[in-house]
Parts: structure tokens; C-alpha cells; sequence
């Protein structure tokens, strides 16, 4: 009797048509092969169909002079230099303006999303309005408000805002003077250096003292004075070396100091504010997904407010707010492609001109797909691991 | 999986059917019925849409005269308005049969971009344009060291801007934008000083400027820009018959023959004009190009000569007034020059 039962748990190999296992490995190969060829496919038929039609193709054309300028550089360019750097160049823009937009939208949100629990009527109703308005709005139209609406109305140079330490405000941008560094500057950058690496001792000594002993240890202020103190240290044994480089008025422009243009203004500002209308809902959701029963436990457990707050809440809100914070950061970084709309120089604009001048659509359009891949990958690893870092450690 | 199977399978053979845009342009204009034509999306006297909403302009209606050609009707044609950036490959992918939309004809665009121009319907360089009221003393270009300037980007404009200011060791400031009508906006809102575009052009947007009369163009023209209608390349025939549609509007002008009197003239008795509207006995020369004999009658009865077409939208008879200047015939001094139909 025994025996039958085992000889029927493991049957004999009738046919490898019919093994499960077989099939699904043959039925992956077969799909995996179908994918490979009709991908090859498609990238032959349109080498072929490129070479039919007199059309340059291959990625030889970045080497070539882009022979036209770029008004907004973060590295050195000139229109003597390759279709490459110019790429390089629209990458620039693009990362920067990304990376202030995500800073600014992040702190924008935060306070909004907290101001619409607040138990102040008005600032609860305000931080209401500003979210329905700027969430309702296609980004594109928020970009041409800032452009067109807002500082496209500043006065001209000859009449520029004059506001303190010797910046200006018009409709060709925000001059503010450009800081020189002279002789034994290094030692301010030691002595930041030297700060941070000091505080983050400091803070693991006081955790670990109170671990041990249960004393706390003022870390915060401690390491604020550290990080501003020790520059000024550095800063005053160099002997004070910064001298200012105001801006002037020229014939047309400004000159010298350092100058935003409206361009990368109104695209910054645009996609901040816009950005942090829904990083808002995300923080509100995040706080009130923690349930009040924590709020309950910590008071029970003799914490003050802000303490629980900070101890209880918020790494609970945190685990809710990340994952969707992600995508937020991912949409802003990708709706910087805008920018086209007001002419400011990111990597679809200067991507768009080489494209056009050179006519190899295709390999400009890959370029396109793999940076914003790149970048995206880039910031969804980051927040993966900063959401890991915050999530609930079970113990 | 077995659905992913067959899903990647039809879109295989859906791909294969597609595959390969043909290379007989005019079967697949005579098939569809009309011809698609690439034109600026606002440019006044070269294509814009007038207050009908019929599109007007020196780049329309040479779109007309091939339509003509080809089907002896000047309104079997349909307009696609492109940017600077989106023209070539609109061009390239088939979208449009013909792109006439004041490019320049480079060697790059004829070489690496695949295209083939047909001829210049007009000889342009690239200038400046200034607001004299907020600028008085500024009269030249070589002025404008440290100014920020408004311009198209992907044009030779870009290109020829950084040019003049490297060879002339003046810094400049530039503001792109992808869109005419962006460009022109700002300039008008003080965004720039100056705008800087081919001098019809500058000619054009001074009129849609809030008070027109501040604007003044500047006298240098630093460049060549001939302006021209381009087809893909590998397509001789397609090819031939936008050039000798070209050469035809011109040869018209020369001959005489107008809107007013082709009919009168198929009378003619003058071998040239004979062979011109394809009244002489046995002719194949239409019917060789690809065409019906009449093409040359079917061309000027729809849009008139090519000086008719240049002062009807550019010229005395249009807002913009500009003289024929080296866009007039050979004969009269300039470098527009038909080669013989015969």
C-alpha cells in the first residue's frame, strides 16, 4: 500500500512535452530569442533604411564643433567646443536645476503639508488654497506665469531694483556680487572639513554615552557651532581673505557679480512651487497615517510633544511619506524638459538644437532616454536607500 | 506568456509590413490626392495664415505651384506648420512631401541631413533688429558687445550670430528659444536688446511688434541665407519636379507670361513661350517630367509668376514692401535665373 502511494508521487517521465518545467524553460527561451531577434529587427531595418536615405548615423557626430553658444554654463564652453560638452552642458542644467527644485519643493512641502493639520484656521485655509491651485494646474502654464507673468514685469536694467548688499532685480534676472577668494581660502575649507567630521564624533560619543548612562548630550547646538565655527576659525587665520566683485552697470547688461537668469529662475521657482503642492498631500497623508494611539503611548511614556514628535511620529510618517516622495522628486526632475518653453538651456533644448543641425534623430533621442534614465535610477537608488535606512526596524 | 508570444509575433509582422517608407514620392502624392507641405508656423510674406485663415505667403505658394504642376489644381495641397527643430525630421520621416519653410540651403543640410534643396526662392542674410527707443545711440552691430540677443535655436541664424561675435571679439549674451512667436514675445517684452533672424524676417516681426516705428533694423547682414525648398534625397523624379517647378516660375516672369494673360499667351507664336506652356506640336516635355504638358499654364493660372508671387507677399503689394533688390531676374540685375525649359 505504501509503496503505491510513493510510485505515484513521483511518476515516470512520460514526455518532456508534457514536464512543466521544460515547458516553461523552452517557452523563456523561445520568448527571450523572439525579443533578441525583433530587436535586432528593428535597430537593422532602420540602419538600413538610414543608409538608403543618405542619412549620417552613429554617435561620430559628438566629436564634431557645435559652433553655437549656450548662455547659462556651469562648466567652461564656447562654440568651439563639441556637440559632446554642449551635451554635457544640458546635463548640467538639467541635474542643477533639478536638485535646487527638489531641495526648495522639499522644504515648500513640509511646511505646507504641516500647515494643513495646523489648528490656526488661516494658515490650515491658506495651505488648502496653495495646494488646489498649484496642484490644478498643468506645470507648463505655472512656468510661463513665473516667465511671462512675474518677471518678464520687472523693470529694465536702467531702472533695476536695487536691493541690500549691492544686488539687483530686473527683467534680465538677479545680480548679487560674486564672492573672490584670495590667498589661504583652504583653510576655510578645512575648517568646514573639519566641522562636520568633529560633530559626527560628537554625535556618536553622546549616543553612546547615552546608551550607556542614560545622559543626553546637547548634539545639536554643538554640532551647529562646530559647522559654523570652525570656517570662521579657518577664516580668520587666513586673515580674512574674500574680497566682493559688485555688479555694475554696463552699456546693456550688468557686468560682473554673479547673475540667475529669469530663464532658470522661473523654471526653478515654477517647478518648486508646483512640485510641493503634492509633496504637501504626501506629508499630510504620511503624519496623519500614524495612528493617534502613538501619540497616546508616547505621552503615556512621560515624552514632551515635540520629543514624541520627533522620536515617535515622525520616523513613523517618514516609512508612509518616502516611496511616494520618490516619484515626486522623479516627476520634477523629468518635467524640467519644460524649460524648452522659455528658451532655458537644459539637456532637451541644447539635445533639440544638436538634432537639428545634425540631423541624427535617433542617436539624439537615445541620448535623451539614457539621461533621464540615468538621472532617475540615480535618485530612486538614493531614496531606496534612505527609505530602508528609515523603515521600521523589527527587533 | 503564450499571449506575449503572439503579441510580439503580429507587432513583428505589423513592423515588416511597414517597413521601408517608399521611395516613389509623386505615386504617393497622385495616390493620396494632395501634397504635404512643411511651412513656418507665422512668418508674414513667407507662411502665415492671413485673416481667412488661408495660408499665404512666398513658401506657400511655390507649395502651390508644384500642387499645380502635378495636378493641375493649385489647392491640392495641405500645410504641416513646423519649428526650426522639427522641419528635417518631418522631412526625413515622410510626414511632408516638400519642406518650404525659409531654410537655408547649407552643405550640411544637403550632405549629412539626407536633403535635396531645389533652388533659392530667396536670397536672404541675416541682420539685426534694435529698439531705438531704449537704445538711441546704437547704429551698427559691431555696437552690440555685451548685449543679449534673441534668436531661434537649431537655425544657421544660431550659428552665424556666434560667428560674427567670435570673429568680431565681442561677447554676447544669448536667449534661445525653440518657437518663433516665443522669441519674438520676448524681445518685444525687453527680454533682449536685440533679435536677430534673416532680414526679411526682421522685416516681418518689426510689424508685429507692439509700437513697430521704435524698431529699427540694423545696416549689417552678416551672412548668406538663400531660402529654398527641399525633398528627401534618393527620389530624382520627386526632385525634379519641385526644381524645373522652380526654374518654371521663373522662366514665366521672363517670358512675360503672367496670371492675367497665360490663356492669351498659349496663342503665342514665340518658339520659347511655345515650349514654355507646352503648346507646341507632339511636346513631351510635361509628360517626361512626370507631368501633363500644361504644367507650366496649370502653375502661373494658380499663383502667377515668381514676381507676381514676390510682390503679392514680400513686395509693393504687401505690408512688409520690400524691393526686389538680388531677388530680381538676371536680366534685370539680379541672380534669379531660370534654366531653359526646352
Amino acid at each position: 500500500m505504501s509503496q503505491e502511494v510513493i510510485h505515484e508521487a513521483t511518476p515516470q517521465r512520460a514526455s518532456l512535452l508534457y514536464d512543466p518545467r521544460v515547458r516553461g524553460i523552452v517557452f523563456q527561451v523561445v520568448l527571450v530569442a523572439l525579443l533578441a531577434l525583433g530587436i535586432w529587427w528593428i535597430v537593422d531595418n532602420t540602419i538600413e533604411n538610414l543608409r538608403r536615405s543618405h542619412i549620417a548615423t552613429g554617435f561620430g557626430f559628438l566629436k564634431g564643433r557645435a559652433g553655437f553658444d549656450i548662455a547659462n554654463t556651469l562648466i567652461d564652453y564656447s562654440s568651439d567646443n563639441s556637440y559632446g560638452r554642449a551635451l554635457v552642458v544640458g546635463i548640467l542644467n538639467t541635474a542643477i536645476v533639478a536638485i535646487t527644485g527638489i531641495i526648495t519643493a522639499t522644504i515648500i512641502g513640509f511646511l505646507v503639508g504641516i500647515g494643513r493639520l495646523s489648528n490656526n484656521w488661516l494658515i490650515r485655509k491658506l495651505a488648502t488654497v496653495y495646494i488646489e491651485i498649484f496642484r490644478n494646474i498643468p506645470p507648463l502654464l505655472v512656468i510661463l506665469f513665473w516667465y511671462q507673468g512675474v518677471l518678464a514685469l520687472l523693470p529694465n536694467v536702467r531702472d533695476s531694483i536695487g536691493l541690500p548688499f549691492g544686488s539687483f532685480l530686473n527683467n534680465r534676472g538677479f545680480y548679487f556680487p560674486r564672492m573672490v577668494w584670495s590667498d589661504g581660502a583652504w583653510l576655510v575649507a578645512v575648517g568646514l572639513a573639519a566641522g562636520v567630521v568633529l560633530s559626527w564624533y560628537v554625535a556618536r560619543r553622546a549616543r553612546a554615552r547615552q546608551m550607556a548612562t542614560g545622559q543626553q548630550f546637547p548634539v545639536f547646538l554643538t554640532s551647529v557651532a562646530l559647522i559654523v565655527g570652525m570656517p570662521l576659525l579657518g577664516f580668520a587665520l587666513a586673515g580674512f581673505p574674500l574680497t566682493f566683485e559688485f555688479p555694475q552697470k554696463g552699456t546693456f547688461n550688468l557686468t560682473g557679480g554673479v547673475n540667475v537668469k529669469p530663464e532658470f529662475l522661473s523654471l526653478y521657482l515654477a517647478l518648486s512651487f508646483y512640485t510641493a503642492a503634492f509633496i504637501a498631500e504626501i506629508v499630510r497623508a504620511g503624519i496623519v497615517g500614524v495612528p493617534k494611539g502613538q501619540t497616546e503611548a508616547f505621552s503615556a511614556l512621560g515624552l514632551r510633544s515635540g520629543q514624541g514628535l520627533r522620536l515617535v511620529v515622525i520616523p513613523q510618517a517618514m516609512r508612509i511619506i518616502i516611496p511616494p516622495l520618490t516619484s515626486q522628486y522623479l516627476n520634477l526632475t523629468k518635467n524640467s524638459s519644460l524649460a524648452v518653453a522659455i528658451g532655458y538651456p537644459d539637456l532637451y533644448a541644447i539635445g533639440g538644437t544638436i538634432l537639428n543641425q545634425t540631423g541624427q534623430a535617433i542617436e539624439v533621442v537615445v541620448i535623451f532616454m539614457v539621461v533621464y534614465l540615468g538621472i532617475s535610477i540615480l535618485t530612486s537608488l538614493f531614496m531606496n536607500w534612505f527609505n530602508t535606512k528609515m523603515a521600521l526596524k523589527e527587533r | 506568456m503564450k499571449h506575449i508570444a503572439i503579441g510580439i509575433l503580429g507587432a513583428a509582422a505589423l513592423g515588416f509590413a511597414a517597413s521601408a517608407a517608399s521611395a516613389d514620392t509623386l505615386s504617393d502624392v497622385k495616390a493620396k490626392g494632395f501634397v504635404q507641405c512643411g511651412v513656418n508656423t507665422g512668418l508674414a510674406g513667407f507662411s502665415a495664415p492671413n485673416d481667412k485663415g488661408e495660408w499665404t505667403g512666398i513658401d506657400v505658394d511655390f507649395c502651390r505651384a508644384v500642387a499645380a504642376a502635378v495636378f493641375g489644381d493649385g489647392t491640392k495641397v495641405k500645410f504641416t506648420g513646423l519649428s526650426a527643430k522639427d522641419r528635417f525630421t518631418a522631412l526625413q520621416s515622410g510626414e511632408i512631401d516638400i519642406l518650404s519653410r525659409n531654410t537655408t540651403w547649407t552643405i550640411n543640410r544637403d550632405t549629412a541631413l539626407g536633403l535635396n534643396f531645389a533652388g533659392v526662392t530667396y536670397y536672404d542674410g541675416q541682420g539685426f533688429m534694435i529698439n531705438s527707443k531704449k537704445l538711441p545711440g546704437v547704429n551698427s552691430a559691431l555696437q552690440l558687445s555685451g548685449a543679449a540677443i534673441c534668436v531661434q535655436s537649431g537655425t544657421t541664424t544660431e550659428l552665424n550670430l556666434a560667428d560674427y561675435f567670435k570673429a568680431n571679439k565681442m561677447e554676447y549674451n544669448p536667449v534661445v528659444f525653440e518657437k518663433f512667436e516665443e522669441a519674438n514675445a520676448a524681445y518685444d517684452a525687453g527680454r533682449c536688446d536685440a533679435y536677430t533672424t534673416d532680414q526679411s524676417g526682421l522685416y516681418a516681426v518689426r510689424l508685429q511688434m507692439a509700437s513697430p516705428n521704435d524698431h529699427v533694423v540694423l545696416p549689417e547682414i552678416i551672412s548668406k541665407e538663400p531660402l529654398g525648398p527641399s525633398v528627401r534625397q534618393g527620389d530624382d523624379k520627386w526632385f525634379d519636379i519641385v526644381k524645373w517647378t522652380y526654374y518654371a516660375l521663373l522662366d514665366a516672369e521672363e517670358a512675360g507670361v503672367t496670371q492675367a494673360n497665360v490663356d492669351e499667351m498659349k496663342n503665342s507664336d514665340n518658339p520659347d513661350i511655345k515650349r514654355l506652356l507646352g503648346t507646341e506640336a507632339e511636346t513631351k516635355i510635361g509628360t517626361d517630367l512626370g507631368v501633363s504638358n500644361d504644367w507650366v499654364v496649370n502653375i502661373v493660372k494658380a499663383t502667377g509668376n515668381y514676381g507676381e508671387i514676390f510682390e503679392r507677399n514680400v513686395g509693393s503689394g504687401s505690408p512688409l514692401k520690400i524691393a526686389r533688390g538680388i531677388n530680381a531676374l538676371w536680366t534685370k540685375g539680379g541672380l534669379q535665373y531660370g534654366m531653359p525649359i526646352r
